[in-house]
């Protein structure tokens, strides 16, 4: 059990707020953080991290104290047991994969975790080589299992999906979620992506201005009341295309590009370049297997 | 053509000494520049750069006047440490370690400041201590930095006159360096002696310089 109950004063590109969280997590909990750039999510990771010092508080992790304003008391990151996957990687330049995970070892500690790291992230073919040569999925495995040497209590994932691909997101999901039945280790992951969260998290905490708005499951949360059996999508117009009578709408949604019809008397409201939605009722839909990997 | 090879000789041997020695002050100091937030970190930049726009001779002047055996810094090196820094080859280092100090602490205060703080940060979470850090993570990530450094203030050092002539003289063997033997020869009318010494010094500096630039192209911005 994680307690964390701390203030924190920030200044932010809009001004000055104030971080303001009393929170609990369970062991071997997986949460997501989610909210606009500049909430406090990172600023929360790097409380718990022990980088960023909170104005008061407390911060108890298990049976141990690791902050107390009332006591002085500020455990050093050092001897917090945390692991911690930054948005840019942080990889040591100087070092090759393999060594990268090495240097993470405590003084007496077996060699044998890295290996088995190494192998479980799919890095063994390639852990002779210095960072700069990997690809942005190889360097994020990389700093994942680098975090995992120490055996950490906790692991914080500052956004560490958001500069991939799709695909390469996708994988690395998969490998965050093989990560965390393999070990249980209790963690906190700052995201943006809807898809992350419901495939990754058993609780989202929706963060703003410094403040948990609100606290639950992904599908209460992003759901909720609002299933009503309808399609619901948003998208801008591009093309907008007379034939006889109907109108022909070419919309954007997503990566996707769709034509939909529409009435004179619909078309004459949109114009190219406006965002609409489009909704359609749902009783008969056809799934098929999309074969998200190919 | 009377040569001797003495002023070469004590030439290098104190740029080698004062360079060690600049290596071993700059890298605490410039990794204090670099992460302090004291208010007292200007001042010290400050006392650090002075060098940098001073004459040598206001220099060698005050380090002449605080070293003199009558004055109490003078009295106190004597009595504590049995050294005397005047017109010795001992002065000559302590003052070629303050004269060159900026041409080390301010590649090796920028080469602290270009690395990213995710990797400091990222070593103590991996448990480990600020000292390990620095030997392990950020010098062997700074190296151009480190580079460009040792060999500007080795070149500098090399290139000392001012500070040289105020509080070592010309000691044949003690305190005559080759850039004071090149002014002592011409004052001679022994311009073929000066030439040697001269031509000497001239392609050891280009060599020094042209390799940096050869090997490690980004190395000087940090001037």
């Amino acid at each position: 059990m994680i307690m964390l109950n701390v203030k924190k004063e920030l200044s932010s590109a809009t001004g000055k707020i104030s971080l303001d969280v009393d929170l609990n997590f369970r062991n071997g909990e997986f949460t997501t953080l989610y909210g606009k750039s500049g909430a406090g999510k990172t600023t929360l990771l790097r409380i718990l991290a022990g980088l960023t010092e909170p104005d008061e508080g407390f911060i108890k992790v298990g049976s141990e104290v690791w902050y107390d304003c009332h006591k002085k008391l500020n455990l050093e990151p050092q001897s917090r047991k945390i692991g911690f996957v930054f948005q840019d990687y942080a990889l040591f330049p100087n070092m090759s994969v393999r060594k990268n995970l090495e240097y993470a070892l405590k003084s007496n500690q077996d060699k044998t975790l890295v290996e088995e790291l190494l192998e479980l992230v799919e890095l063994e073919k390639i852990s002779h080589r210095m960072p700069e040569t990997l690809s942005g999925g190889q360097k994020q495995r990389v700093a994942l299992a680098r975090a995992l040497v120490r055996q950490p209590q906790i692991l914080l994932l500052d956004e560490p999906l958001s500069a991939l691909d799709s695909e390469m997101r996708f994988k690395l999901q998969n490998e965050l979620l093989k990560i965390h039945q393999r070990f249980g280790i209790t963690t906190i992951l700052v995201s943006h992506n809807m898809a992350e969260i419901f495939r990754l998290s058993n609780r989202v905490l929706i963060i703003d201005e410094g403040k948990i708005l609100q606290d639950g499951i992904p599908s209460d949360i992003f759901v909720g009341k609002k299933i009503s059996g309808k399609f619901r999508f948003e998208g801008e117009v591009i093309e907008i295309h007379q034939s006889d009578v109907i109108y022909i709408l070419t919309i954007a949604v997503g990566n996707n590009i769709v034509k939909v019809i529409s009435t004179a008397k619909e078309a004459e409201k949109v114009k190219i370049g406006n965002r609409v939605v489009i909704a359609s009722k749902a009783f008969n839909p056809l799934l098929m297997s999309a074969n998200y990997n190919q | 053509m009377n040569v001797s090879w003495d002023p070469l000789y004590l030439t290098f041997k104190l740029a080698v000494i004062t360079n060690i020695f600049l290596l071993l002050i700059s890298i605490p100091l410039g990794y204090w520049l670099a992460y302090s937030t004291s208010k007292f970190r200007y001042i010290v930049q400050a006392l650090v750069s002075i060098p940098l726009v001073l004459p040598p001779t206001v220099l060698g002047f005050y380090l002449l006047v605080a070293f003199n055996p009558g004055n109490f810094v003078g009295k106190l090196l004597r009595s504590v440490f049995d050294v005397q820094l005047v017109f010795t080859f001992e002065g000559l280092v302590v003052a070629s370690i303050i004269y060159s100090l900026p041409f080390m602490v301010n590649p090796i205060q920028s080469g602290f400041q270009g690395l990213s703080v995710s990797l400091s940060e990222a070593s103590y979470i991996l448990g480990k201590s600020k000292l390990r850090t620095i030997f392990k993570v950020l010098l062997p990530n700074m190296k151009p930095s480190l580079i460009s450094g040792i060999v500007i203030s080795f070149a500098h050092t090399i290139g000392e006159f001012g500070v040289i002539l105020m509080i070592g003289g010309s000691i044949p063997g003690e305190t005559r360096v080759a850039s004071i033997a090149i002014y002592d020869e011409v004052e001679a009318l022994n311009y073929d002696t000066a030439n040697f010494y001269a031509l000497i010094l001239l392609v050891v500096t280009f060599l020094i310089l042209l390799s940096v630039y050869l090997f490690n192209r980004k190395s000087l911005k940090a001037f």
